[in-house]
């Protein structure tokens, strides 16, 4: 079966360097780019999958023109090849742009199934797979924590985990799913695979060849950030070094003080 | 006139869910500061109930049954009826819940009504003609706040962002709840739900509960996790968990809270056996107390919490329990 993962270079928030630029962007110089950890849940699931049923994984991500470095640390882990949507025009694009620039850019591959992480470390807007479905007329299958596709049927059984528990959906495929964690942790790239991904194809795309028009995308910038601060900081934290029974009624008149419990 | 429209989810019970409680009275507040017109929107196979106890919370309330989601995922069914109706009634500003319903309807009502979204607002004031939109970034080391480029726009707000709370004045009259027709068909796949598994132990939405009791590694065990169960329970609260304990299978995934879990804002965090990592913060540092129980005091945590106790979990844990229970009688 054939797989396209949507896949966003994110800033390493290890090194909790991130930063607006002065035009109230994010300033995606300031800090190395890693790929989205909700992403490498959907790029484990993919591998998973073509294992038991054979097939291959595309990768597809819009990103700045450096982003080929941090696809490879993806292809590194098994994908097969890459698609790189870069644009001058795409810089600072809201999630609407996002969403149509990337249905633009899988609308013309075959795949049985498109997966994307739940939400990104950077907006954390999560937002974009369900746009990127309802743009190509998908089912959609968000929260999943187990996928199975019958390749025969050409359906896929998702469970989507709920409030209480999962409820199990059945889609024709092709189908866009949205990944958890409960899929599995992601591998390691092997010395092998980073050996391999480095002849790995990633094509580049411009917006103009995606199909959708650029001045559209541009005037199309829905919001903008107006301001920003550091969060209020909180007051010193009280340190209680007492007996378990003390420290509990420490606990509890510190949470009367401030009305929590009655 | 200006209008806003608050989109309902309905809970468990088919009632009004509790998150769309808190965005409807946000939905009223923003209204009167803007002088604009309030609009509830349920869309449900039977939307009665949730509508009946929307309009106590806004003065109107577009219905629309739609019998397709009563055994189908609800979010794209929604969105589609819901963008008919936009395209048709034209309001400005589109407010739904940040939970995982929300989201999924509010990245699809984007693109298929061509709105733009400031998404997980933890605030939303009307200022200078527009919603200017809280937001919090970089796992929470920067506060922002953005506006749309034109008039209109979608937000989804975070749970616990606003205490829900019934307008005052008379009970709703019959006629606040319209019930309406979008015209269109529905052009996008619904996705059936062929079963419901019901886990033990799940509860409500973590997301929205107002006390969580969490644990981390240091609670040891799915034993320890029965303590931290005990501790939710003497407090009324919901149990969370860093990954590092979801990892180790103590606990489901629904109840992780971090980077790639639940962002949480509850009234009062307890972080139990809970280091603090970065990966964790991001997932609730913005909730209004954060106190903790850890062996370590030189643990990331130390650094915001707001009330740190040194000492072994299980013994503070225990005393804790008997003496809520002591104090409930």
């Amino acid at each position: 079966m054939q797989i396209v993962v949507l896949v966003k270079p994110v800033p390493d928030t290890a090194t909790g360097g991130e930063r607006l630029g002065p035009d109230n962007r994010l300033d995606r110089a300031a800090v190395p780019a890693v790929v989205n950890a909700n992403d490498e849940y959907a790029i484990e699931a993919a591998l998973k999958l073509v294992e038991a049923h054979g097939g291959e994984i595309s990768l597809v991500a819009m990103a700045p023109p450096n982003a080929p470095e941090t696809l490879r640390k993806a292809l590194a882990m098994g994908a097969h090849r890459g698609v790189h949507v870069t644009d001058q025009v795409l810089t600072g694009a809201d999630a609407l742009s996002t969403a149509r620039v990337l249905a633009a850019a899988v609308r013309d591959l075959e795949f049985d199934l498109l997966l994307a992480g739940a939400d990104t470390s950077d907006g954390g807007m999560g937002v974009v797979p369900a746009g990127v479905a309802a743009l190509l007329r998908l089912p959609y299958l968000s929260y999943a924590a187990r996928i199975e596709p019958d390749p025969d049927a050409g359906t896929v059984r998702v469970r989507r985990i709920s409030a209480t528990g999962f409820d199990v959906l059945e889609a024709p495929m092709p189908a866009l799913v949205v990944c958890t964690q409960a899929l599995g942790e992601p591998r390691y790239p092997s010395l092998k695979g980073i050996m391999a991904a480095r002849s790995k194809e990633i094509a580049t795309k411009s917006l103009a060849e995606t199909g959708v028009d650029g001045v559209g995308v541009e005037a199309a910038a829905t919001n903008r950030v107006l301001g920003s601060e550091p969060p209020p900081t909180r007051p010193p934290t009280q340190v209680v070094r007492e007996t378990a029974p003390d420290a509990a009624k420490r606990i509890i008149t510190f949470l009367e003080e401030r009305r929590i419990v009655q | 006139m200006t209008a806003f429209w608050v989109l309902a989810e309905t809970g468990p019970d088919g009632g009004l869910a509790r998150i769309s409680a808190e965005v409807a009275t946000l939905g009223r507040s923003l209204a009167e500061a803007a002088a604009a017109e309030v609009v509830g929107v349920v869309v449900a196979a039977e939307p009665d109930a949730a509508a009946a106890e929307l309009a106590r919370y806004v003065p109107r309330v577009l219905a629309i049954a739609e019998p397709a989601a009563a055994d189908h995922v609800w979010a794209m069914i929604a969105a589609q009826r819901i963008a008919a109706l936009v395209e048709e009634r034209g309001p400005d500003l589109l407010l739904a819940g940040a939970g995982p319903d929300g989201r999924d309807l509010a990245g699809a009502v984007s693109v298929l009504t061509g709105r733009g979204i400031l998404a997980n607002a933890t605030a939303v004031t009307w200022q200078d003609g527009g919603p200017r939109v809280e937001m919090s970034v970089f796992g929470g080391k920067l506060v922002t706040w953005s506006g749309f480029s034109g008039p209109a726009g979608i937000v989804t707000v975070r749970p616990n962002t606003v205490t829900a709370q019934p307008a005052s004045g008379e009970a709703p009259g019959a006629d606040s709840v319209e019930a309406v027709t979008p015209a269109g068909e529905l052009d996008q796949p619904a996705v059936p739900i062929v079963e419901r598994i019901e886990e033990a132990g799940a509860a409500a939405p973590i997301e929205e509960a107002r006390i969580i009791v969490a644990g981390g590694r240091g609670v040891g065990g799915e034993e320890g996790f029965e303590l931290v169960q005990e501790i939710a329970d003497a407090l009324g609260g919901a149990v969370g968990a860093t990954r590092a304990a979801v990892d180790a299978g103590w606990i489901n995934y629904s109840q992780q809270i971090g980077q790639t879990g639940k962002i949480v804002k509850p009234q009062l965090y307890l972080a139990l056996g809970i280091s603090g990592a970065i990966q964790h913060k991001v997932g609730m540092q913005t909730a209004d107390t954060i106190v903790a129980v850890n062996r370590d005091p030189e643990a990331p945590i130390a650094e915001f919490a707001d009330l740190l106790v040194v000492g072994d979990l299980f013994e503070v844990g225990r005393a804790l329990v008997d003496e809520l229970r002591t104090r409930s009688g």
